[in-house]
């Protein structure tokens, strides 16, 4: 694993599309979720009293080379499961964003 | 006896780990990168604390998939004893070697301070030479501290005697304001069922001299030499 | 030039005609760039130069002084300590977290440039009071990216001080220092020796963060501020940590000639300095350095200030070996060029010649700008204006408020978000007198503190100077350590206004009257000025670090109580005053009066006593007379172990100044019966005037005058006063 990101540029001229995959990542909703509820204290605080709750999650995004979405969202979903994502404390979501000129 | 301290990049107690091993127990300790494929001849086998690829997505999430693990792995199915200490312990729940997975402290502060632990099981390669109930003073330092598994996993746990020690008061009475990250049930260390795989959030290996304030973390190595001395 | 466009990078005229002067013709954009972060008084110290030459920087012990990225001291046994304070006061103020995280980063590489094994963190802080949700947000962000960094770093933040005035409010400090340590024989300096040898990057990709960080912390803050955050750098202390292990492995198989951090200035000022300290030149070749954003120009890329980036220089067939070496840490290098005998750092863009100037020019030829304004004698108008407290009737109470100001209360809610444990060295962590971490290749240890009074030296910058170096050993000497360096970081208004300068030159002439008397040389430090907002300044806050060396960890000496029934007495000065006193500022509200007397010399016999007696366990404890004077002492050393006092107060005009009257060489100790009477003989043979003042035991802090009982608390209210602030403050 290095640590030097390639740019995007480097992608452009490859052969498969690339897929922009938006992934969030939240805490199970029955584990205890402190920085959401440090938010919701503090938006209250602010006067917002409206707000019922508040969960905090991560979002990522992947750039993904697939030949069709249907192969882009099944890696998606095996990398969140197997990285991105913890099963035993957190759900994940994700969209896939049609390539540029896309099929 | 022979001890394998992992090193995975941005791990920072290997060298307390090695320390207390070599120069504390008298006894040999080697490094192995996470780069390596094998763990070379070793009796048991020590993830140390720090912040394996600086904790970036997850504590332990990147390092798990390290070429080393591979082996660890195996070493663990052989009946190795493999024992994570904080960063390593989080390495294991991610890595599925120990049940539960550990997240954000609910204070969500790191916490660098002395803890008192129960010990809830004492016939554990971890636990042997000591008694149950007996309380152990072992710094915690960490912000990922807080142990979660779900309900039924909870029950796995109790039944099969996997929650080795709890945070408690000097006393050793489990209460709230002993536990410094919310940990459930104020848990700070389970084995696996088999029990020759362990982790914990505190460090014993800081508690293994007395000018560094406890020596109570010996107790959980002394363990694990003399249960290795008698196979 | 056109538009005299100099001055929109922050150089005068005659700056821009000196310039032209050394270089011999006109400078073009890119060369006006890199002139105008070297030139900037962050990097050149053009302000502080002519006054900074005034400290002693040589001694028996000392190999390296400043100049380079840090000090280095001989401590024995073939060992040296290296060490250095730095600040970063103005990112701090607009972002907290990022801000303090890049500069314990930068700090830290600093020391590993050098060597050296970092083994510590300390940082001295200033806010505003904790009052508002702006200031408690900054406060609480400096002190997570403090963490964030130290912590994931993996080398221990062991102590520090942090302190809470109105004149920090928009303008927070933030001083980080660090140590090392190494055997002599593995110091490297910054320097491109060698004509020949290749110029090396190696570490994190070159942004566009922090262009021209140097010109914003050369500035005054302003409603502005808020706008130049991109000016803030990214800290990411995972691979600062890699780049650690990969350098010290390199300088490890002496694989480097030389070996620079880029901090403040970025590649413009490594390349120049490391030149100009070897007296030779450099050709480089900027397509070269790897980018993390296309298209970047060349003075963004030569003033770039992204963070965990290191200069190298490698004889060429060491080439492949150093690659290797940082490829198993994960890092990428670049060979940027050679160095070369011309004196000039020639830069090449795009196939392009785009710099060639002196590095000599670049690094060093600033200005030195000595006003000579008239000193006013050092002392501030408040000074001359005595603000008694009155109306002060029950002592108890005061105790309490005073142990519950968050300048005196424990700081642990702060440094239990630091690991100071990590590396299993420190035996003794933050709350006491110093930090004491040992050596375990020599059985040595090294105490280690800051201190600065910033009230003092508002009412008195040359006598506040001085105090800071006396507090500053005298923390050392009570933890039994021999100080033997100090390093500063001198924090400033704008230099500009006469005042200012006034105030700086004071206390810099008092700091280094104080070293030359207690021989503890100057090794290294940083200035910052600027600290204003609005047009209003800090007080003057000179901050100073100290460490100090024992031979064996087991001599240490705490400041706790041990034991019921053993003797308490003062030793030292029995001169106190309350002008600048924490009870001035927590029961008066205003500011002045004469600070207490000073004697250096009473001092430095005080200091040697004190570490004799720690050392030979003839006292169970010492502690330092600060701030609070000496109630707020006597609770500290109560709190600890749970054991009370009984003390009788003696000899002060009346029990307000006795009790929290405050001045400079004062230390509180401890000791059992049978070391009493050695104990009056030693302080007699020194010179020390010594005071008993009573016993310890039972659960309260009870102190009488006469017959008079006039405070009498229970340990247990002392302690809530004195914990509980913090995590009240912070909900």
């Amino acid at each position: 694993m290095k640590h030097t990101a390639k740019s995007f540029a480097a992608w452009k001229g490859a052969h498969d599309l690339l897929w922009k995959a938006k992934v969030e990542v939240t805490l199970k909703k029955e584990v205890r979720d402190p920085q959401g509820l440090a938010v919701e204290k503090s938006l209250k605080t602010l006067g917002y009293e409206m707000v019922q709750r508040v969960r905090v999650g991560k979002y990522m995004e992947v750039f993904i080379e697939a030949d069709s979405r249907k192969k882009a969202s099944l890696l998606v979903e095996e990398m969140s499961e197997r990285l991105l994502s913890n099963p035993v404390i957190e759900d994940y979501s994700y969209t896939l964003q049609e390539p540029e000129g896309g099929k | 006896m022979k001890f394998a301290v992992l090193v995975f990049p941005g791990s920072n107690c290997d060298l307390d780990a090695y320390h207390l091993v070599q120069d504390v127990l008298n006894h040999e300790a080697h490094y192995v990168r996470y780069d390596q494929m094998t763990l070379g001849r070793c009796d048991a086998v020590i993830l140390p604390g720090g912040f394996s690829y600086g904790d970036y997505l997850r504590s332990g999430a990147i390092a798990r998939f390290s070429p080393i693990m591979e082996a660890v792995q195996e070493f663990a199915e052989q009946g190795g004893l493999v024992f994570g200490i904080c960063n390593g312990f989080q390495v294991l729940t991610e890595a599925g070697m120990l049940p539960g997975a550990l997240y954000r402290n609910q204070n969500l502060q790191f916490r660098c301070r002395q803890v008192f632990l129960r010990i809830e099981n004492d016939d554990t390669p971890y636990t042997g030479s000591a008694a149950r109930g007996d309380v152990l003073k072992i710094p915690v330092a960490h912000g990922d501290g807080c142990y979660y598994a779900p309900p039924d996993v909870l029950d796995k746990l109790d039944e099969n005697r996997q929650i080795i020690f709890r945070y408690s008061n000097a006393k050793g009475e489990i209460t709230e304001e002993a536990n410094p990250n919310g940990s459930l049930d104020n848990i700070a260390g389970v084995c696996n069922k088999r029990g020759n795989v362990a982790g914990m959030m505190p460090h014993p290996e800081r508690a293994g001299e007395a000018v560094l304030g406890s020596e109570d973390g010996l107790v959980i190595f002394k363990s694990i030499c003399h249960y290795m001395e008698q196979f | 030039m056109n538009d005299k466009i100099w001055r929109s990078l922050g150089l005068t005229d005659d700056e821009y005609a000196l310039i032209k002067k050394q270089m011999g013709r006109e400078p073009n954009n890119v060369e006006l760039n890199m002139y105008s972060v070297m030139w900037s008084e962050h990097c050149s110290y053009k302000h502080s130069r002519s006054m900074l030459k005034i400290f002693p920087t040589s001694g028996a012990r000392i190999i390296q002084g400043p100049g380079e990225n840090a000090g280095v001291v001989d401590i024995g046994k073939g060992w040296a300590a290296v060490f250095k304070i730095e600040s970063h006061n103005h990112p701090s103020a607009v972002e907290p977290y990022q801000g303090a995280a890049t500069g314990v980063g930068g700090i830290l590489r600093d020391i590993f440039t050098m060597g050296a094994q970092p083994v510590a963190f300390l940082n001295s802080l200033r806010f505003g009071p904790l009052d508002n949700d702006r200031t408690c947000y900054i406060f609480d962000g400096v002190v997570a990216g403090i963490g964030g960094y130290g912590n994931c770093v993996g080398i221990p933040t062991v102590g520090g001080e942090v302190y809470f005035e109105q004149c920090y409010r928009g303008n927070p400090l933030v001083n980080v220092m660090c140590v090392g340590v190494m055997p002599l024989e593995k110091l490297t300096l910054g320097r491109a020796d060698a004509p020949g040898n290749l110029v090396i990057l190696v570490g994190a990709l070159t942004g566009r963060d922090g262009i021209h960080g140097v010109t914003f912390a050369s500035e005054e803050l302003s409603n502005a501020s808020e706008e130049r955050r991109p000016a803030v750098q990214v800290g990411d202390p995972f691979l600062g940590k890699l780049l650690l292990e990969a350098t010290l492995e390199a300088i490890e198989e002496k694989a480097v000639v030389g070996v620079q951090d880029l901090g403040g200035a970025g590649l413009t000022c490594a390349l120049t300095e490391t030149a100009s300290r070897a007296g030779t030149g450099m050709e480089i070749d900027l397509d070269r350095v790897p980018l993390r954003e296309a298209e970047m120009e060349d003075y963004e890329i030569l003033t770039s200030e992204s963070q965990e980036r290191m200069l190298l220089i490698v004889e060429p067939n060491r080439k492949e070996e150093v690659k290797n070496i940082f490829s198993r840490w994960e890092l990428e290098m670049a060979v940027l060029g050679r160095v070369t005998d011309d004196g000039l750092v020639t830069v090449y863009h795009r196939g392009k010649k785009v710099v060639s100037v002196p590095a000599w020019s670049v690094a060093g030829g600033s200005p030195e700008y000595a006003e000579d304004y008239a000193a006013n004698g050092g002392t501030s108008v408040c000074q001359k204006v005595n603000k008694p407290v009155t109306g002060i009737e029950n002592c108890g109470e005061v105790l309490l408020k005073l142990l519950a100001d968050p300048d005196i209360a424990s700081k642990e809610w702060i440094w239990q978000r630091y690991d100071y444990q990590v590396r299993t060295s420190t035996v003794q962590g933050p709350g006491g007198d110093a930090a004491v971490i040992k050596i375990r290749q020599t059985g040595q240890a090294l105490a280690m503190t800051v201190d600065g009074n910033s009230r003092y030296c508002h009412l008195d910058p040359s006598a506040g100077g001085k105090m800071a170096v006396m507090e500053a050993t005298r923390n050392l000497s009570c933890v039994g350590a021999e100080p033997v360096g100090i390093t500063d970081c001198l924090n400033f208004g704008n230099p500009e206004k006469e005042e200012i300068y006034s105030q700086f030159r004071a206390a810099v002439e008092g700091m280094a009257e104080a070293c030359r008397v207690l021989e503890t040389p100057v090794v290294g430090g940083n200035v910052s000025f600027y600290n204003e907002v609005d047009g209003q300044a800090i007080y003057p806050t000179p901050v100073v670090g100290a460490v100090g060396l024992l031979d064996r960890y087991e001599q240490q000496g705490t400041a706790d109580f041990k034991k019921t029934g053993d003797w308490i007495c003062l030793l030292g000065s029995p001169a106190v005053s309350l002008g600048g006193s924490q009870l001035q500022k927590s029961c008066g509200g205003e500011l002045g009066g004469l600070l207490p007397p000073v004697n250096l010399e009473l001092e430095k016999r005080l200091q040697s006593l004190v570490r004799c007696l720690v050392r030979s366990r003839l006292v169970s404890s010492a502690h330092d007379l600060a701030e609070g004077g000496l109630a707020v002492a006597l609770a500290e050393s109560c709190l600890p172990n749970n054991i009370g006092a009984a003390v009788e107060v003696t000899g002060q005009p009346d029990k307000i100044s006795a009790l929290f009257g405050e001045g400079p060489s004062r230390v509180l100790i401890s000791m059992g019966g049978e070391n009493l009477k050695n104990l009056k003989v030693e302080a007699e043979k020194a010179g020390v005037p010594l005071t008993i003042l009573g016993k310890t035991g039972g659960n309260v802090l009870l102190i009488r005058s006469g017959d008079d009982i006039i405070l009498k608390l229970e340990i247990g209210s002392l302690r809530s006063a004195y914990e509980e602030v913090f995590s009240c403050l912070m909900k």
